[in-house]
């Protein structure tokens, strides 16, 4: 599931002086030496089309590879597939394997596997929360063994870049088997990078590199996960040289590893997640039915100053559901800024007005106040939250602030549609199309368009845009989608959050990219003078 | 006395159905379900395959069916599969046999527990006793202030207090974990070493907050003691302070610890759940609080029982204790 572990448009930190000094020594690529990971969840199954949790995809993820993946530069590029054909119409799809790539037990793979795979995501049998791509298929064939063919019903552009990781098995190992019931879950047989050597359950993972890699042999010799599930003792640890890498909070980047240590030991990445958060609406309530009230609240609300302030500035006020300098972005949408005077006119032109003088506004006898929800553990949530609080009192809307457990406020809250505004985030993938969240048939209890939009246009746009694989097609539905979001705001668009990793600095040809830095790590090395772990027992 | 054990052991039986009757419907009455780790917030999912997946773990039947499906499985001792995407076996949670014994996390709690009890009563002993023979001295209020200190400190700041002073000032003890990364590479001696510096931190942390509750009821106890007659007969005979508060005094007085050595059971699992996560321990502490976490609903009816039966046990064995010190009991 790359879609939620690609990030885009890397910035790199400048690294300390004493980087220099140790780049002096010697800078040749050399195989050897471990790469530590923090990671706060433990993996639960290493079958991707099996898994939910993140800890999960990410292990599997360098053990399994896809027919297809995002290149640096957000195009779709092969994997395990040298090339694909898409017929005229849309409909068909022909993958042309690679040849001569292995698993781990030196069998090839072939496009049965990918057959096998297919077959086993859309069986009544799996417990997967991710046929709903593959059902959509009409016919699948295998003319032969390197060859793979899907015939969909209709064109479905978000189509190709599901054939990733989650389809690809060992037919020759899973054959005949039930998936759920088998040891492949914790003990895989893979293609990728890295495979499995070692899990000790609630401590480590670790990886060992492929040498037969279809790729080239990985330089780092062996991947380590190490489960810590308290953020603070992880940054600790990092801090003790325990391990290597890890993600930081805004105020560990930003103030915490300024000190003259970090700077000389680690180097710190930067980019925009693939996601935003958002203030939305429940547009069922009379209070935001009206479209004025909406912009006027979104006039009022300085998204600058919760970047600054929430974020530390690390991020990007959001204008639209896409991140900032990607294809489907459009930079020209019109947003109020921050406006009080404009706030307070639309409001006074919707009707309401401070007639009792208490400095709250009122409409029909009852005063503008309101709730907003958010889940609890997301303290840039709570704190967005606050300074929205503050903001709109100043124009005369009274709001509260309820934070509840996440699984309370979906079930209780969210499903059941009892709320007036929400702060949540989404997780976007690579590919634009959001026909699950703003379609208006969307709107059943546990779907996804829980706000309630409801716009013909848009209806009529997003699944244009899902229906075809023209580029510049798309590219125009969804910029006037995002048009239309903005002067109709079912949602206020508040930020997109940076991605801040750090790493250890003896770790070199990391190569910043728009998709984040992970995705070549089989080419992430440390040279020799500078390796920290003893080679690898065989 | 056996007919006494037989009564104790059958009566644990109805209070062990009713923690689980309760456990299980406290849990499945929170809200969120197993499978929201797979549906949750995921736009691919559609409502049949949401039903297909709450069918998959037998979601879909009416609760007192659940729980008799639980309870006929737990009989015959068997726990029944996680409901985690993994659906691994409970028991292979909480005893991994394929790991060895020192990884297996039920092995690790109760090692970390008795480490920590053992602890707690060679230093709160001594404290309590010494508090009541220099009762309202300046050395009593002393101890009494730092015990209560102990009690009073948040476990998990103090934890990573201590692990900023001794993981990263002065770099003498692991941060976390339960082993090195090289820890297969060391010798014999190497890894003792290794093992033991890994639960110094934990160890003392989650036995520093039990001292204040033992010291001072250690210390009423032995006040109590002490203002006896027959402690005056033992003066008034001549003998020796050492004598009289050490043979005499300590004997009697230690009598109640030995019910509260059966009551700190449940303290120290729920303290687990704390210290362990904090430390990245993979005991049973930390199990649990994932399977809550995620409403892996078999998994956190396992721990419960396990827990529940081993609380019940360190009350059998309170019981057991006292009879075998007090002579007056047996007698009953």
């Amino acid at each position: 599931m790359f879609l939620f572990i690609l990030i885009s448009g890397c910035r790199q930190e400048p690294a300390g002086n004493g980087n220099q000094a140790v780049t002096a020594i010697s800078d040749e690529p050399a195989y050897g030496d471990a790469l530590v990971a923090g990671s706060i969840g433990e993996p639960s199954i290493l079958i991707p089309m099996l898994a939910g949790d993140s800890a999960s995809h990410d292990v599997a993820g360098l053990i399994f590879n896809g027919l297809v993946k995002y290149h640096t530069d957000l195009s779709v590029i092969g994997d395990l597939a040298e090339s694909w054909d898409i017929s005229a119409d849309g409909l068909v799809i022909t993958f042309h394997l690679r040849k001569g790539v292995k698993w781990f037990d030196g069998v090839e793979f072939t496009a049965e596997d990918i057959m096998f795979g297919y077959k086993t995501i859309i069986d009544e049998k799996t417990p997967t929360a991710y046929q709903e791509d593959y059902l959509q298929v009409e016919k699948a064939e295998v003319p032969d063994p390197h060859t793979f063919r899907v015939t969909y019903r209709k064109p479905f552009a978000p189509a190709l870049t599901s054939w990733g990781s989650l389809v690809v098995l060992p037919k020759h190992l899973l054959e005949g088997r039930d998936i759920t019931k088998t040891d492949f879950g914790r003990n895989p047989v893979g293609l990728g990078r890295y495979k499995l050597r070692n899990w000790t359950p609630g401590q480590e993972v670790i990886l060992e590199s492929n040498r037969d890699y279809f790729q080239g042999r990985p330089y780092i010799d062996r991947y380590i996960y190490r489960i810590i599930p308290d953020p603070a003792t992880m940054f600790l640890e990092l801090k003790a040289g325990g391990i290597d890498l890890m993600g930081l909070t805004p105020i560990q980047y930003t103030k915490q590893t300024d000190t003259r240590h970090f700077m000389e030991n680690f180097r710190k990445f930067r980019y925009p997640v693939f996601a935003y958060t958002y203030l939305g609406f429940n547009l069922r309530h009379p209070f935001f039915k009206d479209k004025r009230v909406r912009q006027a609240i979104a006039c009022a609300i300085d998204k600058k100053e919760i970047v600054d302030v929430v974020l530390f500035g690390l991020g990007k006020p959001a204008t639209g559901p896409y991140v900032p300098d990607t294809w489907p972005y459009n930079p020209n949408v019109r947003t109020c800024g921050y406006d009080l005077g404009k706030a307070k006119e639309l409001l006074n032109l919707a009707g309401w007005a401070d007639r009792d003088g208490d400095g709250i506004l009122e409409k029909d006898g009852s005063p503008f106040a309101f709730t907003i929800l958010t889940n609890m553990g997301n303290s840039l949530r709570m704190n967005t939250a606050t300074i929205i609080q503050r903001r709109l009192a100043k124009i005369g809307i009274k709001v509260d602030i309820r934070v509840l457990e996440w699984s309370t406020f979906i079930n209780e809250f969210i499903d059941k549609r009892r709320f007036q505004a929400v702060i949540l985030g989404w997780n976007i993938g690579l590919d634009p199309d959001q026909y699950d969240i703003w379609h208006s048939g969307k709107t059943k209890e546990k779907e996804f368009n829980f706000v309630g939009y409801n716009n013909p246009e848009v209806d009529e746009l997003l699944e244009k845009g899902r229906r075809t694989f023209d580029m510049e097609e798309r590219k125009k539905a969804y910029f006037r989608i995002q048009e239309i979001l903005a002067e109709e705001l079912p949602y206020i668009f508040l930020y997109v959050p940076d991605a801040t990793p750090i790493i250890h600095v003896r770790f070199r040809g990391i190569k910043p990219s728009p998709i984040g830095i992970s995705y070549n790590l089989e080419r992430w090395y440390v040279p020799k003078a500078l390796q920290r772990h003893a080679a690898m027992q065989p | 006395m056996i007919s006494f054990l037989a009564k104790r052991l059958l009566e644990m039986i109805p209070t062990l159905l009713g923690i689980t009757i309760l456990s299980f419907l406290i849990i499945h009455l929170a809200p969120g379900k197993p499978t929201d780790v797979l549906t949750e917030m995921n736009p691919k999912i559609t409502p049949e395959a949401r039903e297909r997946l709450e069918k998959y773990y037998g979601l879909d039947k009416p609760l007192y069916v659940q729980y008799g499906l639980w309870l006929k499985r737990i009989v015959k001792f068997d726990f029944g599969e996680s409901f985690s995407t993994d659906r691994r076996p409970v028991i292979a949670k909480i005893w991994d046999t394929k790991q060895p014994l020192m990884d297996r996390r039920l092995f690790i709690t109760i090692v970390i527990n008795a480490l920590s009890m053992l602890l707690i009563f060679l230093i709160a002993i001594p404290i309590g006793v010494f508090s009541a023979t220099h009762q309202d001295s300046f050395a009593d209020k002393v101890t009494t202030v730092t015990v209560f200190i102990g009690f009073a400190a948040p476990a998990f700041w103090l934890a990573l207090l201590l692990m900023m002073l001794f993981g990263i000032q002065l770099g003498w003890l692991p941060i976390s974990g339960l082993k090195s990364m090289d820890y297969d590479t060391l010798s014999f001696s190497g890894k003792v070493w290794d093992r033991a510096g890994h639960l110094i931190l934990p160890v003392f942390i989650s036995s520093f907050g039990g001292l204040a509750g033992l010291s001072r009821f250690m210390r009423g106890s032995m006040l109590e003691v002490i203002r006896q007659d027959y402690i005056t007969a033992a003066r008034a005979k001549g003998l020796r302070e050492k004598e009289v508060v050490y043979r005499h005094a300590l004997r009697n007085a230690l009598l109640p610890i030995i019910t509260l050595l059966g009551l700190a059971v449940p303290g120290l699992i729920g303290g687990s759940v704390i210290f362990e996560n904090i430390f990245g321990i993979p005991g049973m502490g930390q199990l649990f609080y994932m399977s809550v976490m995620t409403r892996d609903y078999p998994l956190v009816m396992g721990i419960l029982t396990i827990g529940a039966f081993l609380t019940l046990i360190g009350n059998l064995l309170a019981d057991i204790g006292y009879m075998l010190a007090d002579p007056r009991i047996r007698a009953k």
